[in-house]
Formats: structure tokens, sequence, C-alpha cells
């Protein structure tokens, strides 16, 4: 969902755009990843290591992970939320500590504790448009232009929550932001 | 103007087969091509189902085809093994209406036993093959392939890739257009492949490639962008967009058909660049043809035959950019897993706990092979759990398998583990077959099956019972068991497996992720009963985790109450409770 939604402004907005997904047996309980590029004219549907502006990650783990595609000055969302995988679960390897001071040494990281805030708004299932209203910060669309495109990409009945959502998550006043 | 939507490569693909008038499309579900048939099925104008195996999918589409009409096949890579024996013949006899096979390699392999190349299995069969590059030419391509179909007389291959068929890009619409029926004329000499008949197509077949070869050296999907001649590339598919990202300056020759080769066109783009790169992933399908003409070119050398290809692969191999990458950070890893509320952990752990061999089958419970539940011993093709389990028993005799079973799926035993089951029961086996029956074909996204009782167009229709069907075979032994009955189950297993005859036992409990099990229990800890002993963490689900103090907290978000950590708790440490 969060990736059609970047992918409907950046077209709105006259690019060229291609997004890339991962489906199928990834998809049950793995680490997935979407990339999108978007330009005067895009190739490759791929962000390669080192090259990506900015990381949004629904997991905290997530975020370490997928780090070393950021370009050197990139920005991190992400979503302070831990689920541990299946290899932590079972002891077989350690949940990292530390995660955001690490990877504040190197990049600009903005934290939301996204599945919390849902949870206020009372439905859990709406975090990932908070995560992007926070990415949406370091981003050159309007407001207008995305609650557009939010009200054209998800179903009738959920675009309330969802621009909600997406305005928490841009403008703020979420306890994060205190912090 | 004309509308321009962001479309998956796969949504790309359904509508060119909308827009090149196809009326009849027929598939099996099957990671990277499953979208393809979910998309043409929002086209009322096309007939499309799902068919129980790519075999009879083909085959359906050739009859459509016969009989005058453009039609569509569409599946994975190992799916076009399964319908090989037609897609061979098939090309012999050519076509009435354009014929068009949709094969979905996966290069890097995310979802699928093996990283094949469907242009091998084309050039066995004789069969041209058109490779778009991104969604654009995804449906480009598709129309195009329907009208060298019906050009050449052939079944034309369009081969898409993983990264293309679930990478979204602009693509322009246009109007549908609605050939006329080509009417069916008899014509055994072309549709019926008996010895002197198939002599003679064989030699057209060897005719149509050399035109095609010929004439491909004109087609517009070939293109030559001449740029620094210092180095060129000859590529395709996906791979072109990686040249273009790391030398937007070198020539290209683009190949659009990669099967058979436009040999002028290659040898002529060869005599201009000073050093030839041959950049194609997987199998060096073209790059060994070419260099069988003497020309001089670099390809496997320095390129993998493994995974998926990038820029950065150029910027290393061919410009030797010193590149500055951060390694990855060590971190755990996150495996796919069983869904929390998954039947199949249920059942599994059962198996676990019963120290039963599983000899496994294509779908989610392949995951059934890792730890914890290390259960699943082997995974080959679909529906080899029940014949190879046979198999071993034929080998080392009944005793061996006495810990044994095989687990199959419903989708996976109606696509072809009936077949095997069939020869279990006519070959004498005793072995334990379980069905692990969630009414869905889960892997792929939860298409319906013959079983299910709905089509791919939505219709109700009567469903195949495979309680019944395994009891027409004349198997005494068949049971019906709850996925979620942990007690019962085992005492059916122990049972079942200790028998002279062939038993099937059905689990029965529906796919979590399907939208109508919406469940309003949760399962909860009690933190003060628990005695921290990890007996409910032993399944694996992902929505318990262990606290610092050896309790545990269960995720309210991803339990669903299934209860299976409840069932395995001696001191009613987990409750369960309504939202």
């Amino acid at each position: 969902m969060t990736s059609r939604i970047l992918g409907g402004i950046t077209v709105d907005a006259g690019y060229d755009v291609k997004l890339s997904e991962v489906h199928g047996m990834a998809q049950r309980g793995g680490s997935v990843v979407t990339f999108v590029r978007y330009g005067e004219k895009v190739a490759e549907p791929i962000v390669e290591e080192g090259q990506a502006d900015v990381l949004i990650a629904f997991e905290t783990l997530e975020a370490l992970r997928y780090a070393h595609f950021l370009k050197k000055d990139g920005a991190i969302v992400v979503n302070t939320h831990r689920i541990d995988p299946i290899t932590v679960v079972t002891g077989m390897a350690e949940y990292p500590d530390n995660i955001i001071e690490e990877l504040e040494k190197e990049y600009k990281v903005f934290k939301v504790n996204a599945m919390e805030e849902a949870l206020k708004l009372g439905n859990s299932r709406v975090f990932n448009i908070i995560v992007l209203g926070v990415a949406a910060r370091h981003m050159d669309f309007s407001k207008e232009a995305w609650l557009k495109v939010i009200e054209k990409t998800v179903p009738p009945k959920m675009v309330e929550i969802n621009k909600k959502a997406f305005l928490l998550g841009l403008e703020g006043g979420h306890s994060s932001d205190l912090e | 103007m004309s509308e321009v939507k962001i479309m998956l490569g796969n949504e790309a693909i359904a509508r060119g087969a909308y827009e090149a008038g196809v009326k009849v499309s027929a598939a099996y579900p099957g990671t990277p091509s499953t979208e393809i048939s979910e998309n043409v099925v929002k086209y009322p104008e096309i007939y499309a189902e799902w068919s129980p195996n790519e075999k009879v999918a083909m085959e359906v589409a050739v009859g459509a085809s016969i009989s005058g009409v453009r039609a569509m096949a569409s599946m994975k890579h190992v799916g076009v093994n399964v319908a090989s024996d037609p897609l061979y013949t098939v090309s012999y006899c050519g076509v009435n209406g354009g014929l068009v096979l949709v094969a979905a390699d996966d290069p890097g392999l995310y979802s699928s036993q093996n990283e094949q190349d469907t242009r091998c299995v084309a050039r066995a069969a004789m069969v041209p093959v058109l490779e778009p590059s991104d969604s654009q030419e995804a449906k480009d391509f598709t129309k195009f392939a329907f009208e060298l179909s019906e050009k050449y007389d052939t079944p034309v291959i369009v081969r898409t890739t993983t990264r293309l068929s679930h990478s979204q890009g602009p693509v322009t619409l246009e109007e549908r257009c609605e050939p006329a029926d080509i009417p069916y004329e008899r014509n055994v000499g072309k549709f019926v492949m008996m010895p002197g008949n198939a002599k003679k197509r064989h030699l057209y077949v060897e005719q149509r490639l050399k035109a095609m070869a010929e004439d491909g050296c004109d087609m517009p999907v070939n293109k030559v962008e001449m740029n620094d001649t210092g180095i060129g590339f000859i590529t395709s598919g996906i791979a072109y967009q990686y040249v273009k990202e790391a030398c937007p300056n070198a020539s290209v020759l683009k190949l659009g058909l990669v099967h058979p080769l436009p040999r002028k066109l290659i040898e002529e783009f060869a005599s201009k660049v000073d050093t030839l790169y041959i950049f194609e992933e997987l199998e060096p399908v073209y790059e060994e043809q070419i260099k069988s003409w003497g020309i001089s070119c670099i390809g496997k050398e320095i390129f993998t035959v493994q995974g998926e290809y990038s820029a950065n692969m150029i910027r290393k191999a061919v410009l030797k950019e010193e590149m500055e990458l951060k390694a990855p950070a060590q971190v755990p890893a996150r495996p796919p897993i069983l869904c929390p509320g998954c039947p199949h952990r249920s059942v599994y752990s059962v198996l676990n706990k019963l120290k039963i061999h599983a000899a496994g089958d294509i779908g989610c419970y392949t995951l059934g092979a890792v730890a914890p539940l290390s259960v699943v011993d082997t995974t080959i093709c679909m529906g080899a759990s029940i014949s190879s389990l046979h198999g071993m028993e034929k080998a080392k005799g009944k005793d061996y398998i006495k810990n044994w079973v095989a687990v199959i799926g419903d989708s996976t035993f109606m696509h072809t583990g009936v077949n095997s089951l069939m020869n279990m029961v006519y070959n004498q086996g005793t072995g334990t077959v379980m069905i692990l029956d969630n009414s869905t074909t889960g892997m792929t996204g939860h298409q319906d099956h013959a079983a299910t009782g709905k089509t791919l167009k939505g219709e109700v229709v009567p469903a195949i019972n495979i309680f019944r069907l395994c009891e027409a075979m004349g198997i005494k032994n068949v049971v019906e068991v709850d996925a979620f009955d942990t007690q019962k189950l085992e005492k059916v297993i122990k049972e079942e497996v200790a028998k002279d005859e062939v038993s099937v036992i059905i689990t029965k409990a529906p796919c979590v992720l399907l939208k109508k099990q919406k469940s309003t229990r949760r399962c909860r800890p009690i933190a003060d009963k628990c005695k921290k002993c990890g007996m409910c963490l032993r399944p694996g689900c992902p929505g318990l985790t262990r606290n610092a103090d050896g309790t545990i907290s269960i995720d309210e978000t991803m339990c669903n109450g299934c209860g299976l950590c409840k069932g395995l708790c001696k001191f009613d440490a987990i409750e369960q409770v309504e939202d």
C-alpha cells in the first residue's frame, strides 16, 4: 500500500517511476523490501547498495538490515516497533541492542512508534501510513498532493482514517516528537 | 489523450492479452506468474480459469487456439516443465488463433525450487521467445506475440522474470482489438501428430525458425542503440535496464526476440564495436550461439549464471570502478516462516513430537523443513511427496516407512498429487499420506482450485470432495481430522502409520490469511502461572516472545487465538479470550 501511494504521487508530479516488490514465499513472515525510484527517466527498478535517499523501515531491526542501501547522508524513517525474527524466538540469534543509536552515528534517523499511534487512532493497520507521513517530511510533494493520492489509492471505507494517520505522521503531534 | 497507468509487469501482460483480443486464458498459480491471471479475470471479455495444473492449462489454451480464437496460458518456469508435453508437440502443430505461453522465470529464487531458464526449454521445443524489459514492453510484446504466432503459425513464449513481473512502471493503455475468429477447418496433417504427419511438420518448424531468424533483423523489438563504440552490449529483458543504468553511453543491441536470434543484425552490431559484452541473466543462451558463429565477445567469463544481475555488477566487472560499498550489518536473519495461527504448524508440532519424517511438497508447508519444526525431509516438485515416499518403500520395504508420511497441500494434491496417490494404490504401497487441506492455494496468495468450490471468476461451483475422491480410489483408510485437534491427530497418525495399507489423513483448517478467517479470539499469557519451561515456544510461533525474566509475551496484533500454545502449556499459564 505504501509503495502504491509513493508510486502514485510521483506519477501525479510528472516523474518517471519504477517500483519493485517481493511476492510469494518471502512474504510469509520474512524480510521483505520494496524499491521505489523516480526521476526524469528511470531505467532499473531496483535501488542498489549505497544509492537510496530515504529508507523507510516498518520494524527496527529491518532498518539496520537495509541501512547499507543508503547514500552517505541518507535519511532513515524508522518505526520503533520490535518483531522478533524466528531466529531470535528460537534462541538461535539475539536481537541487537541500541539499533537506533548505532544508526544515528551515520545517518539522519527519524523515529516514530507508529504501532502505538495507530492503535490510538483505532486501527493498527494504518501504522504504515503514519510512517509514510513522517517520511513525507523529507520529500518535495505538497500535503494536498499526498492526500489526493491516498484518496485514490486506499479502499473508500479506509480513506478518512488513512488521511488522519498520514497527517499525524506529516505534521507530528505524536509522542515521538516530544522526545 | 491515452491513459497512462502504473502497472505491475504481470498486470501489463494481462492488459496486453486484453488489448490483443484474447478470448481464453488458463493458468495454474505460481510465483512470479500468479498476478497475470488475477488481472486477466478483471476483463469480462476474456474467459479465464485456474486449471488444476499447467499441462491442463496449456492444453485448454491449445484447444481454444485450434477453434480459432486468441488464447493464452501463463505459469511459472517450473510449471513449463509440467506443460512441456503439449508445448513440444503443439510447436509442430502450430496454431489457428494466436497462441501464447507466458513463462515467468525466477532468477534469484525468490519463491522457487530451482533457477531454470525457460529459454533453454524454448530452444529445445523450437518455440520463439519474446523478452520484455519493462511494464510497457510487457504489454506491447504480449500483443506482438499474438501477431507473430498467427503470422508464423507457431506458439510463442513471452518470457518474464520475477523482477519484471513484480516491478511497476507506467503503461500507456490502448483499446482492445477484436480480431474475427479464424474459421476452423479439419486438418489432420496439422493437428493429428502421428509419426507421418509429425515428420512433415518437423520440416516446417525448421523453416519457420529460419524465416523468423531472418525477419527478426527488421523487427522493431530488436533494437540497435549506437553510441560510443568502445563498448557494446548485447542484452535483453530486465538486464537491459542495468546496462542503461551503468553505461548510458555504450552501444547496445537490445534483443526483444531472443529465440531464434537475428544473426545478421548481431554480426553487424558486433563488427561496429571494439569490445562486445553479452549481458543475459541465467544461462548463456545467446552467448553460446553467438560464440559459435566465431564472434569474439565476453559473457559468462565475468558474469554469473546465478541470481539476479544489477548495474553494480557492470560497474565492477566492466568499468572496473572502485566501489566503496558498506558491508551489510550482521543482523539476525528473518527467514520466511509459517504465519501465527497457521494450521500447518499444529500438524507439524505433532509430527515433530512423534519424530516422524515427512516427504514434503511445494507450498507454504515446505517451511516445515526448518527449525524448530524440522519435520520435512524432502521437497522436489509438485506432487513428489507421495510418489517419492512410495519409491522409498519399494526400495527398502514397508517397515522402512513406518516413521514416514507424505505431506501435501490440497491445491498441490489436485495439481499432480492425485496421480501419485493412484500409483501408490495401484502398486500396493502402504504409505501414509497427509493432505493438509487449508481450502486454498496458500503460498501464491489464495487462489481457488477444483476442491474449493469457487472458480477464478468467483462463480460458486460444486467442489470436488477430496475425502470421497480418495475413497473412490479404493483406499480403505481415509480419516479427516481438525488440524488443531492435536490429541486426535497424534492418535490417528500413530494408528495409520502402523497399518500395512495406504492411509490418507486429511487435516482440515482454513488458511489463517483467508479473508473470512478473521478471528476474535486471542491467547494471553498468565505470568504468575508460568514456569518458564518454554514448551509453548517450541512450534516457533512468531507471535510469542520470551521476556528477559523467562516468561512469555504474546503479540496481540499477530495472535489469532488458534490455541496451539495453550494446548502445549501444562501449567494453564495461557488463556484463550474473546476480543
